[in-house]
């Protein structure tokens, strides 16, 4: 089919509404970033860039404002909460395109998209009254008593266990993005092709193999960009980490102590910030936020476009 | 679907319609401390008079920005305002209803009303220099206690609120040491502790940790029967947290409408007064009597007819003597 060269009215009409759909997602995107900017001018005056991205301080009585601590505690969750996140989903993924027989496919499958249409509050409130004991008195004693002993993580796990913690957060935050992480690889394993795989199966290659050298290879693309979409949703994830993260403002090297991150600062905060520095200082951490999210897609999105070139070479 | 959607269109013009005519509707926002029984009040006072009130329980920030903004007919906040802060945006401002702040433990077999602090104790036990529970200074008030050799867990807010301005308030002005290194605001740096988001979090984790301590609001106490200490207040006498003691607290409490009402109800002189008090604030915009008139009306009626709700839903009304004074203070601003 070749396009017509004589436009039609319809047709006009439906690529002008397109276009308009598009653009004002750019415009909206404009209009935060300026917002931001409007609404943080003060805390920006005030504090400049790099002060404020490198002052642990958060103090909201003294007015002093820094964002070090909170972006410390995003970095931390959403590392953390990737490579606890990762290994379960891939290996999800596997299972389901692979492994499970046919009858268990369909209940599995839509079971993992389920849990990626809890609201995120009901995680908040089931990660305060039900993970978070749990955290406290089992796992993270056990994870002292063994982990904890040897000489490098012993820094990890120091502190009294209360199950409000990075840790915790991180666990939550996991369970989150599972889901995305999970389904984007299911999709992207079926589309390695069957006659592929069954010939690897005729070279007598055993179902790991395949999976190791077949079909992970071949669809790690997918892999990534549903880690990338899941890291997204990490770094943004509010109300889920809010009522287990403690909202200190503190730089800390155990896993095992509270923190804050940009997110629960902003919601823990927004409501009763009382004076004008405190709340433009909020907003100029939601910039900080914006930015750090914008990077880190980007350097996603180049690293995928060059593993494409790399790919169809 | 198509008529789905049209249907819900059509309904959606007609009830933006029903609300647009409704001019007998009163708009509000702020504190969410009172939410409570501003909709309680508002629920009687709408069978009462046929007026709605609209409070949207936004948190005192963002009350306070939105009738300075002059969004809403009347702002709520849990802290009161200075006069200097009023005039600057010509605003009124009138206490509305009382709560008070409580101090809750959990260490074995201390039940509640047995421990008792004194203002110094619980202001060295939040800045982490009494570390354990048996500490001379805790044992000393409490002979007839044994206490454990065990840290103690000070648990506090994470999220910012007015509980946690009324509690830093007191012990700023109960101790010199907390006013220099913390001070006090709706959030501040704890010095020490794991934080709690709402008076949930903060009970949830006292229970949960053991040796711990906390504050919570004290209808959040009372209705879920926490181990809930005594405190000396600057009269020298231990008190519990009751209706009787903050009514005390509030009838010695220096509310003076010259100052627009500001006052800190903490460390209150009273004999019996309950030292960790405060009040919620109504705030108006002194250009739009009319407005102000209709607002004026509501709280007017709540003070007559609705004692008896807030007490059931443990908030303490204001003293008698004090709903005179703001009558005057409504009058003098030809508002009332």
């Amino acid at each position: 089919m070749t396009p017509s060269t004589k436009k039609n009215p319809i047709d006009l009409l439906f690529a002008v509404l397109t276009a308009v759909s598009s653009l004002s997602i750019i415009l909206l995107i404009a209009g935060i970033l300026v917002v931001l900017v409007f609404e943080s001018s003060l805390a920006i005056h005030k504090f400049g860039v790099f002060k404020f991205i490198f002052t642990i301080d958060w103090d909201p009585v003294r007015k002093i404002f820094g964002a070090a601590s909170t972006l410390y505690g995003t970095m931390v969750t959403t590392v953390l909460s990737m490579l606890i996140a990762i290994p379960v989903a891939v290996g999800i993924a596997v299972f389901i395109t692979e492994i499970a027989p046919d009858f268990l496919k369909g209940p599995i499958g839509v079971t993992i998209e389920l849990l990626a249409a809890i609201p995120s509050i009901i995680y908040g409130m089931w990660g305060l009254f039900t993970l978070a004991p749990i955290m406290a008195n089992y796992i993270e004693p056990a994870l002292q008593a063994t982990l904890g002993k040897l000489p490098l993580f012993s820094i990890l796990f120091k502190g009294t266990p209360m199950g409000i913690d990075l840790l915790t957060a991180s666990v939550i935050l996991s369970i989150m993005i599972i889901p995305f992480t999970a389904s984007i690889s299911r999709d992207a394993f079926n589309l390695t092709p069957e006659v592929v795989k069954e010939s690897a199966y005729a070279l007598g290659a055993t179902k790991w193999e395949v999976v190791k050298n077949v079909v992970i290879p071949y669809s790690k693309l997918g892999v990534f960009g549903g880690c990338v979409l899941s890291m997204g949703r990490a770094i943004g994830e509010t109300m889920a980490v809010a009522f287990v993260l403690g909202n200190n403002h503190q730089i800390t090297s155990s896993l095992l102590n509270a923190a804050a991150t940009i997110t629960v600062s902003l919601a823990n905060e927004f409501t009763e910030a009382d004076s004008d520095i405190y709340l433009s200082s909020l907003f100029y951490l939601a910039l900080v936020l914006f930015v750090l999210s914008f990077i880190t897609l980007f350097i996603a999105k180049l690293f995928l476009i060059r593993a494409e070139r790399k790919y169809s070479r | 679907m198509k008529t789905v959607f049209k249907i819900g269109l059509v309904l959606a013009f007609v009830l933006a319609g029903v609300s647009a005519q409704a001019t007998d509707t009163l708009n509000g926002a702020g504190a969410s401390f009172p939410y409570p029984v501003y909709s309680a009040w508002a629920y009687n006072y709408h069978k009462a008079t046929g007026i709605q009130l609209n409070y949207q329980s936004i948190g005192s920030g963002g009350g306070i920005r939105q009738i300075t903004n002059r969004t809403v007919e009347f702002g709520a906040s849990d802290a009161p305002q200075t006069p200097e802060f009023l005039k600057k945006n010509n605003l009124l401002q009138f206490p509305a209803v009382m709560g008070g702040v409580v101090l809750v433990v959990n260490i074995k077999g201390v039940k509640a009303g047995q421990m008792h602090l004194d203002a110094d104790a619980v202001c060295k036990i939040f800045l982490g220099e009494i570390t354990y529970w048996d500490d001379a200074k805790i044992k000393s008030m409490n002979p007839e206690l044994t206490l454990p050799h065990k840290m103690i867990t000070v648990v506090h807010r994470s999220d910012g609120s007015g509980t946690t301005a009324i509690f830093t308030t007191y012990l700023s002005q109960a101790c010199s040491a907390w006013n220099d290194k913390v001070g006090h605001g709706t959030s501040v740096k704890w010095p020490v502790g794991i934080g709690g988001k709402g008076n949930e979090g903060v009970a949830n984790y006292v229970r949960r940790s053991g040796n711990s301590i906390g504050y919570v609001e004290f209808a959040y106490a009372k209705q879920n029967k926490l181990a809930y200490t005594l405190l000396k207040n600057p009269s020298g006498h231990f008190v519990a947290p009751n209706f009787k003691t903050f009514e005390d607290a509030a009838a010695t409490g220096d509310f003076e409408p010259g100052k627009d009402f500001y006052l800190w109800l903490v460390n209150a002189k009273g004999e019996n007064a309950w030292p960790i008090a405060g009040a919620t604030f109504i705030l108006l915009a002194k250009e739009k009597k009319e407005a102000d008139m209709k607002t004026v009306k509501f709280y007017d009626w709540a003070f007559k007819h609705g004692d008896k709700k807030a007490k059931e839903l443990v908030y303490i009304p204001l003293p008698e003597s004090l709903k005179n004074k703001i009558r005057a203070y409504w009058k003098d601003h030809g508002i009332y």
